[in-house]
């Protein structure tokens, strides 16, 4: 699973960094201001797509999706 | 008693905390007209100052045109003071529908609907024509009021990197599966004074089967060669769907603002945008004011041209005299200090200097882009001009800053 960790991470830092901000599996992304809650819908989208899930509105929360680690976590849920 | 003490504690620490922090607002009293030259009370109770005005949205010095003043008084003399209802009830007079034709024939639409104001049209345009089917897509430095009415709507949302357009292909590509796109856009950007990319975009837009959403506020009346917006300047006239723009700024800058653009969408605001419906239009001696202010612009480019030539004259100053601006050619010139501090006390100075510009930082631009905020009006003459320029030169002088890089003037007084 440390792919889609790597996967994630990436996916984070070209779509939504503009600066040198250093990013770790744990980094908050949207209580830090990283990726604002508007665009939680392409990261969002992004995982559906390449995971070939859904993933329930009420399940992506801002909480949901604070650092790469939750994501991941939230991704196995409904990765078959 | 429900406002308890403990409430009012409450409040009074938030308050408190936004002096700390530097970002209590404070508004200072100006006793004469909006124009070049002004009055100020500054502090409150201070006695007054006599300025220049250099961070006006007044861009064609059109707030105190003696011909649209006297057009307004007229109005108010043949149509009233107020309506006293929504437009749909009995508030609609004929110079309502008049507006909105001139509106239409000048920025070159198929229709158009006025507005309380422009925050109101873009709060309310979005609800009004998309749906939880659609998606809407925008730069990510839109003006404050478009994400307010992105908000407001149930279709989704995503944005995409500023004026980056191979980023905007991506989102496209990404929700191709919508039944609408909806591409937002500020015209000129506020703060940075740089304008959209419309011709890639009504490219981008055709190829994707998008709509494009342009609010032209700072540039109605003056971008493009006979000014009617940067639709105009980028050659794409008719191809912008929706268009909002306010009569708050270049096109007589006293309120109001309006959605022009496809027939249908235009429409579906009257039918069913919530601050058209729910709140007041634009007061008759205002309608009618705007209305002279169009006729003047359709009859003549002078103003837009005057304001070309001061545009031009002050940022060429600027650099000249060493200060760092943000590149372009629009009549916002950002003069970048970085530091927050460093643009307060700079914009304390030039007041000091009599020159009335307003320092803007965090949260209001990003962290370390501090800046002070110049803004260039058909208004001014170049001797307004050169003494703004002769303030900035000793100001800057005094803090060190002329001819010095971006990185040297971080490394002195920190981002
Ligand atoms: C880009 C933009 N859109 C809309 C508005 C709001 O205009 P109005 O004063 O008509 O509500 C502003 C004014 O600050 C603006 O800068």
């Amino acid at each position: 699973m440390d792919e889609m960790q790597e996967i994630i991470k990436n996916y984070v830092i070209k779509e939504y960094v503009e600066d040198d901000t250093e990013l770790t599996y744990d980094s908050p992304l949207i209580s830090g201001g990283i990726v604002d809650s508007f665009s939680m819908v392409s990261l969002k989208r992004f995982l559906e797509n390449k995971y070939n899930i859904a993933i329930p509105d009420d399940k992506a929360t801002p909480e949901a999706f604070d650092s790469v680690n939750k994501i991941c976590a939230l991704v196995r849920e409904y990765v078959k | 008693m429900a406002y308890t003490e403990n409430t009012r504690g409450m409040y009074s620490e938030i308050l408190t905390g936004l002096q700390d922090a530097g970002l209590f607002k404070q508004e200072r009293y100006i006793h004469s007209s909006q124009a070049a030259d002004i009055e100020v009370e500054f502090p409150a109770g201070a006695p007054l100052k006599k300025v220049i005005n250099i961070c006006a949205n007044n861009y064609l010095g059109m707030s105190s045109h003696p011909e649209v003043v006297k057009a307004a008084h007229e109005g108010l003399d043949s149509h009233g003071y107020g309506m006293s209802s929504v437009r749909f009830i009995c508030g609609t007079q004929d110079i309502h529908r008049t507006l909105e034709q001139m509106v239409t024939q000048f920025l070159g639409t198929e229709d158009t609907i006025l507005f309380p104001s422009c925050m109101d049209a873009n709060a309310g345009v979005f609800e009004a024509v998309l749906t939880k089917d659609d998606v809407m897509i925008s730069d990510r430095l839109v003006h404050a009021s478009i994400i307010d009415g992105i908000r407001l709507c149930s279709a989704m949302h995503d944005t995409f990197k500023h004026s980056d357009m191979e980023h905007l292909e991506e989102k496209l590509q990404l929700h191709n599966d919508k039944r609408l796109k909806c591409v937002i856009t500020d015209g000129v950007f506020s703060m940075d004074g740089d304008t959209a990319k419309l011709d890639k975009m009504v490219e981008l837009c055709e190829k994707y089967d998008a709509l494009l959403f342009v609010d032209d506020s700072h540039s109605s009346g003056f971008i493009g060669k006979t000014g009617r917006g940067t639709h105009e300047q980028y050659g794409v006239m008719g191809k912008i769907d929706i268009i909002t723009t306010t009569f708050g700024k270049g096109l007589g800058g006293a309120s109001g603002g309006c959605v022009s653009g496809r027939r249908e969408l235009v429409e579906m605001c009257r039918q069913k945008a919530r601050p058209y419906l729910f709140s007041n239009t634009i007061a008759p001696p205002v309608v009618a004011g705007v209305i002279k202010v169009l006729e003047i612009l359709s009859a003549s480019t002078d103003r837009r041209d005057k304001l070309e030539k001061n545009t031009e004259f002050w940022r060429k100053g600027l650099t000249e005299a060493g200060l760092i601006i943000k590149a372009g050619d629009t009549p916002i010139v950002p003069v970048m200090l970085f530091n927050a501090k460093l643009a307060q006390d700079v914009s304390r100075d030039l007041y000091d200097q009599g020159i009335y510009a307003i320092g803007f930082f965090f949260p209001v631009v990003p962290q370390g882009q501090a800046r002070i905020r110049t803004q260039i009006s058909a208004g001014h003459e170049i001797h307004h001009l050169e003494k703004a320029l002769e303030a900035f030169r000793k100001v800057g002088k005094k803090y060190d800053i002329l001819g010095k890089s971006k990185q040297e003037i971080i490394e002195r007084y920190g981002m």
